[in-house]
């Protein structure tokens, strides 16, 4: 099983020969293809792909391998901006749009040696919880078409079934969270703002991580909101999110956001004792809507921790109910903002409107932007005005401060690691979640997130069990500032505890024949 | 307390994209009212928060050119241009006021 194994396993299969960089990348392009009702993909970069691969494959043939990413397929979120490849933040403002450079983050995985597959589909401009609001389509979640999800489903009749019944990835990297989940790729790249790789990651069940801010270069990723934006790390489990860390983390002097502190990549250690570690369980995360699934596994895993001797203990983040008023003010003005760079005149669509500057800027941005990114832009200036800047957005910003704040202190009484549900609740229909509108939406579902990007902290979500449904439900460990390593040590930890099962993908199967076989053991739930 | 129709000429003004319809505005009026739930947190004291970096200092390089004359490749990208200009159409003619305009605003 190939493609269904670890980028570390594939990687230890590529050095010893098992397979070739050209093989594997051949595999994967294949499975794109035959999964592309998934829509996870906006853009399959297969001739510069195929390339890669061979330059890869001499690498090998040579034995100097550049590293563990060498001739490793991956995939990269369509708002990172890829040389000579097409970046559209599934929008048709960038419609068109190719790249002049790397993102910091794809050089330093092309430099690698890293296989870029293609660019994955979001929501526009990644403003959205559910992948469903790009110019593109919806993406739809792998485990729709999984035999677990199909077995809880009651059957109409089977092709109805498929039809109306698929479930959403959740957003807004939710392509590249359904890339990673459906095998085409060993890791993906998101981005996340407000909780848009660990909610996709949850509903796809794949590890999300999100950096602390500051971590990794946002050089390169279009920015939604520069003091909260990082670029995600998806992949199968967490020893991979710490191999792809390793390879991205550190300094970047284009981007002076990134600390200057030297960053040594690391291994996991394989935690045997937690008994030193103190889990805390903030109690305002029993959010309204909490489905009752979750809070039982959240509950479950509260007592993991306990029965194998960590202290664990509830805690308080009083400020958790303001979080989402106050990214929404932050959020929205600093779009304003960032959005403001969209006018026509040098990259991006440009109306045929030509009376005066601004008449083209208007309608460009009009023809340009859908209608939650304009509604958006329109909130954030309100909010900016002069009369309402003090009320608003400096108000926000001292909101945002005791958020931050309320996290300090509790990492400070010497809790080490924080345990939160991630979603609400399992991957909700397409057909139910396009009821309600983006904004009422996403308000909904980053309330278990975005808390995280207020403060700027790491977070991780691990998948944990599967849903009376059948679909992924994931927890979230939120850990202290540039602490990445404790974080995963820990998050490692809950993985192997909880050993969540493989999905059972019948497109993957008829892919994949290989020398390796995924263990199969007693799940979680 | 609604938003003014001159405050909704203002914004779109600014913003440069438009309201559309009547959901457009309703779209506003509901992000303000839920950003007003703000005013129930006690922020007395409390500094406002740019980055949760503040207390480092942001990284300043040196003044040396190291990359550059990309002209063509950025270029490539621009729809109207002539030699090594992006062309934009006339300036300094204001955006028509809004009773000029060909808006919904005008019906409401």
């Amino acid at each position: 099983a190939m493609l269904r194994a670890s980028l570390r396993q594939v990687s230890a299969a590529l050095k010893e020969g098992h397979v070739t960089p050209t093989e594997l990348c051949q595999r994967c392009l294949s499975l794109i293809k035959s999964t592309k009702f998934l829509n996870a993909y906006i853009t399959v970069a297969e001739e510069s792909a195929l390339k890669q691969a061979e330059e890869s494959e001499e690498r090998y043939r040579r034995g100097q391998p550049l590293g563990v990413l060498d001739g490793i397929p991956i995939a990269v979120k369509d708002n990172f901006n890829t040389a000579g490849i097409e970046t559209t933040c599934a929008s048709n403002m960038l419609k068109g749009y190719i790249s002049p450079y790397n993102a910091t983050v794809v050089q330093k995985l092309l430099d690698q040696g890293a296989v870029l597959l293609g660019k994955t589909n979001l929501d526009e401009f990644a403003m959205g919880s559910g992948s469903t609001d790009g110019v593109f389509g919806p993406v739809r979640n792998p485990w729709s078409y999984s035999r677990q999800y199909k077995e809880k489903s009651v059957p109409k009749s089977h092709s109805e079934d498929e039809e109306s019944n698929w479930v959403i990835t959740g957003g807004s990297s939710g392509g590249s969270a359904a890339a990673v989940s459906s095998f085409t790729c060993f890791a993906a790249l998101g981005s996340d703002t407000g909780g848009s790789t660990r909610n996709p990651a949850a509903h796809c069940g794949v590890v999300g991580l999100k950096p602390t801010y500051g971590l990794i270069s946002r050089h390169g990723l279009i920015p939604l909101v520069n003091s909260m934006d990082v670029p995600g790390i998806l992949t199968r489990c967490v020893d991979d999110a710490a191999v792809v860390l390793g390879s991205l983390a550190g300094h970047d002097p284009k981007d002076s956001t990134t600390i200057q502190e030297n960053f040594k990549p690391f291994e996991l250690p394989n935690l045997t004792d937690v008994s030193k570690l103190s889990i805390g369980i903030p109690k305002e995360y029993h959010a309204p809507g909490l489905s009752s699934e979750i809070l039982a596994l959240w509950s479950k895993a509260a007592d993991l921790f306990k029965n194998a001797g960590a202290k664990v203990i509830e805690v308080s983040l009083p400020h958790t109910r303001y979080s989402i008023v106050c990214y929404h003010v932050l959020c929205t003005a600093e779009v304003a903002s960032n959005m403001a760079r969209f006018d026509g005149l040098e990259y991006g669509h440009r109306s045929d409107m030509n009376k005066s500057t601004e008449s083209m800027y208007a309608a460009t941005r009009r023809e340009g932007f859908n209608d939650v990114v304009r509604g958006r832009i329109l909130s954030g200036n309100y909010f900016l005005l002069k009369q309402n800047y003090e009320n608003y957005f400096v108000k926000a910003q001292k909101v945002r401060r005791l958020i931050a704040n309320d996290f300090v202190k509790v990492f400070g009484n010497g809790v080490d690691i924080l345990l939160t549900p991630t979603t609400l609740s399992d991957a909700a229909p397409y057909m139910e979640f396009i009821k309600e509108d983006n904004r009422t939406r996403s308000a909904q579902d980053d309330i278990l997130t975005q808390a995280a990007n207020m403060a700027g902290l790491p977070a991780i979500n691990v998948p944990t069990a599967l849903s009376e449904r059948g679909l992924p439900v994931g927890l979230q460990f939120i850990g202290r500032s540039f602490q990445e390593k404790q974080l995963l040590t820990v998050a490692k930890w809950f993985e192997k505890q909880v050993k969540f099962p493989m999905i059972q993908l019948e497109e993957v199967k008829r892919h994949d024949h290989g020398v390796f076989r995924h263990q199969k053991s007693a799940s979680f739930s | 307390r609604k938003v003014t129709a001159e405050v909704l000429g203002q914004l779109e003004h600014l913003a440069l994209v438009d309201f559309r319809d009547a959901e457009g505005v309703e779209r506003l009026q509901k992000a303000i009212r839920f950003a007003d739930q703000l005013q129930e947190v006690n922020t007395d004291g409390v500094e406002p928060m740019d980055s949760v970096l503040e207390d480092r200092c942001l990284y300043l390089r040196e003044d040396d050119v190291t990359e550059g004359n990309c002209t063509k490749e950025l270029l490539k990208n621009a729809r109207e241009k002539v030699e090594e200009y992006f062309v934009a159409p006339p300036g300094n003619i204001p955006l028509p006021k809004l009773e000029d305009q060909e808006t919904f605003l005008q019906g409401s």
